[in-house]
């Protein structure tokens, strides 16, 4: 059996049994460094690049809000220190507006993309899909490093991009063109957008590379047992969430090939009677709103493709820290199908006031506010688990608690911003920024944390700080309402998002108080998120040490491994499933769950 | 120097902060795993009602710090109708608001676990429950699609056909306004004819109907009070937005484009700075669109004025072909109002002695 499964894992894997005893971090058999933990094909590893890239990107990306928060809150004021980082573009402590463009969409790039894309669902769909499918690695292990090599090369594309001369892409995340296809529109429209160009493609062949894995992992390599509708939550979410990648990915890849087209080579997809830099520009006929269509195909499943893997794992995470089945399986599948249907169908509702026939918009309103419908089943389901459970308030189920908490408040604005004659006002104001950073920013993070702290001990066999993990949670908690609660009120005045300043509007400058209110707790909110990367990197090396192989009483697989599993994941056969995943009962000897792996008792019921 | 002082600072606050971490980990062996355990999660279930309560509080100290500076005064009838609409919208999804977050904090204070091993009540599901969570939502949002869509297809209506027509043209980073001058009519523009000094929109001159057309370069857009304006929305070069807070409207100007829009303003500029107390009151238009580094400094205005008001304002205005083309007209200033049929005679003799 080992040996069979470690052809599985690939041929560079040695011994996948004997690292069941033993320190993970000394392995004494003949792998290599650089094939064990760099170009790794072991799912986990893979998982964890994943993670500490994504860690890595998101202080770069945090780092880079707390800049241009600065420039909103106090534009007044220098601040010296933001200089000796970003040298002559903050000269004398203040930043350009140029760069302050930059910032905002490198920002948006940096979060959206490389976080919580690569970051969430390249972690723990990497994780989680063979040790919860119980599978010894994915369908394709060497396909699955590609896919973080192909992560790694386009951040450091993206990276690069950081220090060119004309500075990084500026015409925001969503880079329309002609904005961005011109050299003359804008400084970040030359070598900066080229490189953001090349690094998005490279993206995209990497999520690709890993959705492809993720689906055939999760149909092909099941054990014995687990039946689809045995499946965790998490791993549902996380097969959608690829599913998704997986269809709109390609059409925003073609996007940019047009882009890079219409850039580089005279093409005119997108361009059409424009003077600009003083002469007037020979393409005619093209559509500056065709781009806008292939990006937010991509661009509005890709909401979910943030937020599917947050649902999944407070759903995993809730059942388990509450004790109880989770409410409505079955109701939860259908939900989630029916989220990933309808982000298929509603991206042009981020075009309603470009000028499309108000016959369309109406059809799309009506899909969006849709969405509603699912999501609410969610939110009443996960209100239901957690009714009459015994709530063990741990790092991992305060942060799934805080999931449900953010994902009710950012997704009821959309309800507005949805509706196309309210979104006329509300269109690219602060209310659109505080809407979709509580939802798909905050309380996507708030799933990716539940994740991290609630499989710590599975990736490294230690337990991250559970101090630490409060003061992170209640400061981030509290620090994400009062950032994006009062910005509501700031969109609905009108206040538009990506202002440089404010203070020569005569109907927003009253704003500004509330600005430097904002970019104060942004600040500290900032520091808080370095308590995490703090624990997270002590406890890998310094944390308690995992004593019992399922220290969460979990029903689900991963915990059925040794404390720290080698490639292959169990050294003896892979358990066989015999029931389905939220057996939080009774189990008639006093305690209180019932593992997968257990057979059914006489006279119990399956699920 | 300071910057090490920093550094030293941080690093000391991170050490402390690892011994706060360490400590509790150190109590935890000291006083036996289970009860720390108990302790502390009785601590964070009355945490997490202070939070609510805390929450519950800041959300109304919002309310009354903000209360005068949410939607700006609607100044035209569709605008109205969208205050009211919003307020619906607020209704229903405050209701559902208040009521998941009071029952999420609710739940874990009542049932968070005691430490007395109590057996959870097994219930994993309700085809009854799922379905009316189903219909509520489906129900309102069908209320609120159909109040959207009504409003919609309202604002998004074809422009009657008395409504004045005006040219509103994006580019970095301001504004240009064409007013269609005596004969009503906007002339003919071909992007290829713009000239930055003589011609900003690219005026065809060969198209009588320009000649008397007016372009307002300082991003200022008269309309006459109660009366329906249209606007034609076009851009140079990038994407823009003509976003009007004041009367709940937006369109994006796209090159090779154009979109249209058209309200009805009813409170004039002078009347607003009465009603806001507020003598630098102006209606404003932002571009709501990302157009580069002066996205932000993007800012036209727009003056409802009487129809008497306006009428002067238009007759002293001198039309662009005669203020680019001084020595064709030899008509003195003074009398701008024969100004803007004369210029045309002459135009053409000049376009067809070119």
């Amino acid at each position: 059996m080992n040996n069979e499964a470690i052809n599985i894992g690939g041929s560079l894997v040695a011994h996948g049994a004997d690292s069941s005893a033993g320190h993970h971090d000394h392995e004494h058999h003949e792998q290599h460094f650089i094939w064990k933990y760099v170009f790794s094909q072991d799912h986990k590893i893979i998982s964890k690049q994943f993670l500490i890239t994504g860690i890595t990107w998101a202080i770069i990306g945090a780092l880079m809000s707390v800049f241009f928060r600065l420039q909103l809150g106090f534009p007044d004021s220098t601040f010296p220190i933001m200089e000796k980082f970003l040298g002559d573009w903050a000269k004398g402590g203040k930043l350009t507006p140029e760069f302050y463009y930059a910032l905002v969409t490198m920002h948006g790039t940096i979060l959206v993309f490389f976080v919580l894309t690569a970051g969430l669902s390249g972690t723990f769909a990497n994780l989680l899909i063979p040790l919860q499918v119980g599978a010894r690695d994915m369908a394709s292990p060497f396909m699955n490093m590609l896919s973080y090599w192909f992560f790694f090369a386009a951040s450091i594309l993206m990276f690069v991009s950081l220090f060119v001369e004309t500075g990084p892409a500026s015409g925001g995340w969503t880079t329309y063109p002609p904005l961005s296809a011109l050299k003359e529109a804008s400084l970040g429209s030359g070598v900066g957008m080229d490189l953001w160009l090349l690094s998005m493609s490279l993206f995209v062949v990497s999520s690709l590379l890993g959705g492809l894995n993720y689906i055939a992992t999760v149909l092909n390599m099941r054990t014995a047992g687990m039946t689809m509708t045995r499946l965790p939550l998490t791993i549902w979410a996380l097969f959608f969430t690829a599913v998704l990648g997986v269809l709109s990915f390609p059409v925003l890849f073609s996007g940019l090939v047009l882009l890079i087209f219409d850039r580089n080579f005279g093409t005119s997809f997108y361009l059409s009677e424009i003077f600009i830099g003083g002469k007037a520009l020979p393409h005619v006929g093209g559509s500056a709103i065709l781009y806008q269509h292939l990006f937010w195909f991509l661009g509005h499943p890709e909401v979910y493709i943030i937020m599917l893997p947050g649902m999944g794992m407070a759903s995993e995470v809730l059942s388990t820290h509450s004790r109880k089945p989770i409410f409505g399986y079955f109701a939860m599948i259908i939900s989630l199908v029916g989220i990933t249907l309808l982000a298929f169908l509603v991206w042009a509702h981020h075009m309603f006031v470009t000028g499309m026939s108000p016959f369309l918009g109406s059809i799309f309103v009506l899909l969006t506010l849709l969405i509603a419908v699912p999501s609410a089943v969610k939110v009443f389901n996960w209100l239901t688990t957690i009714w009459r459970g015994n709530i063990r308030f741990n790092p991992p189920m305060l942060f799934a608690l805080g999931f449900v908490s953010l994902f009710i408040s950012g997704g009821l604005t959309g309800i507005f911003l949805g509706n196309s004659a309210l979104d006329i006002h509300l269109h690219d104001t602060y209310f659109v920024v505080a809407h979709f950073h509580i939802v798909m920013g905050v309380s996507a993070f708030f799933g990716m944390f539940a994740g991290v702290y609630h499989w710590f001990p599975k990736m490294y066999g230690r337990f991250m700080n559970n101090t630490l993990g409060y003061i992170h949670f209640f400061i981030t908690f509290a620090g994400a309402y009062l950032i994006f609660w009062p910005m509501h009120y700031e969109g609905i005045a009108g206040m538009p998002r990506r202002y440089y300043d404010y203070s020569a509007w005569e109907s927003f400058k009253h704003f500004q108080g509330v600005n430097a209110f904002i970019s104060i707790v942004a600040t500290i909110v900032f520091f808080t998120q370095l308590v995490f990367v703090f624990n997270f990197f002590m406890s890998i090396f310094r944390g308690r040490k995992v004593t019992n192989p399922n220290p969460w009483g979990s029903t689900t697989l991963e915990w059925t491994t040794p404390i720290n599993p080698g490639h292959g994941n169990w050294p003896g056969a892979i358990p066989e499933v015999h029931r389905w995943p939220y057996d939080y009962k009774d189990d008639g000897h006093g305690g209180d769950f019932i593992p997968q792996t257990e057979p059914l008792r006489d006279g119990e019921e399956a699920h | 120097m300071s910057v090490f002082i920093i550094i030293a600072l941080i690093i000391l606050v991170f050490i402390i902060i690892y011994q706060i971490g360490k400590a509790s980990e150190y109590a935890v062996v000291l006083r036996g795993e289970e009860k720390v355990k108990a302790q502390a999660n009785s601590a964070i279930a009355i945490l997490l009602v202070v939070m609510f309560l805390l929450g519950m509080w800041g959300i109304w100290e919002c309310h009354e710090i903000f209360k005068d500076r949410l939607l700006p005064i609607a100044a035209c009838k569709t605008g109205e109708n969208y205050d009211a609409m919003f307020k619906y919208t607020i209704i229903v999804t405050g209701i559902v608001f208040f009521a998941t977050q009071f029952v999420l904090f609710y739940f874990c204070f009542l049932y968070q676990d005691k430490g007395n091993k109590r057996t959870t009540f097994f219930f994993a599901h309700s085809n009854k429950l799922e379905v009316i969570w189903t219909t509520i939502p489906a129900i309102a949002m069908a209320i609120l699609v159909a109040i959207g869509l009504r409003n919609w297809y309202d604002v998004t209506s074809v422009a009657p056909a008395e409504a004045t027509v005006v040219e509103i043209v994006g580019k970095q980073f301001n504004w240009l306004v064409r007013y269609p001058g005596k004969d009503k009519e906007l002339g003919k523009r071909d992007f290829r004819k713009i000239d930055d000094a003589k011609n900003v929109l690219g005026l065809d001159w060969s198209d009588p109907h320009n000649m008397d057309d007016i372009i307002s370069q300082n991003g200022e857009l008269h309309v006459v009070v109660n009366k329906p304006v249209k606007l034609l929305i076009m851009s140079r070069d990038v994407i823009h937005d003509v976003g009007l807070p004041h009367f709940r409207m937006k369109m994006d100007a796209v090159p090779g484009i154009t979109t249209t829009m058209w309200f009805t303003p009813t409170i004039t500029t002078e009347e607003m700075k009465q009603i806001t107390h507020n003598p630098d009151f102006v209606y404003e238009i932002a571009c709501d669109q990302l157009c580069g580094k002066g996205h932000y400094s993007m800012r036209g205005t727009i003056i409802v004025q009487s129809q008497a008001d306006y009428d002067k304002w238009l007759a002293s205005q001198q039309t662009y072909y005669a203020a680019n083309n001084p020595s064709a007209v030899p008509v003195a200033p003074a009398s701008p109002a024969a100004d803007t049929t004369k210029p045309k005679k002459d135009s053409v003799k000049l376009l067809t002695s070119n």
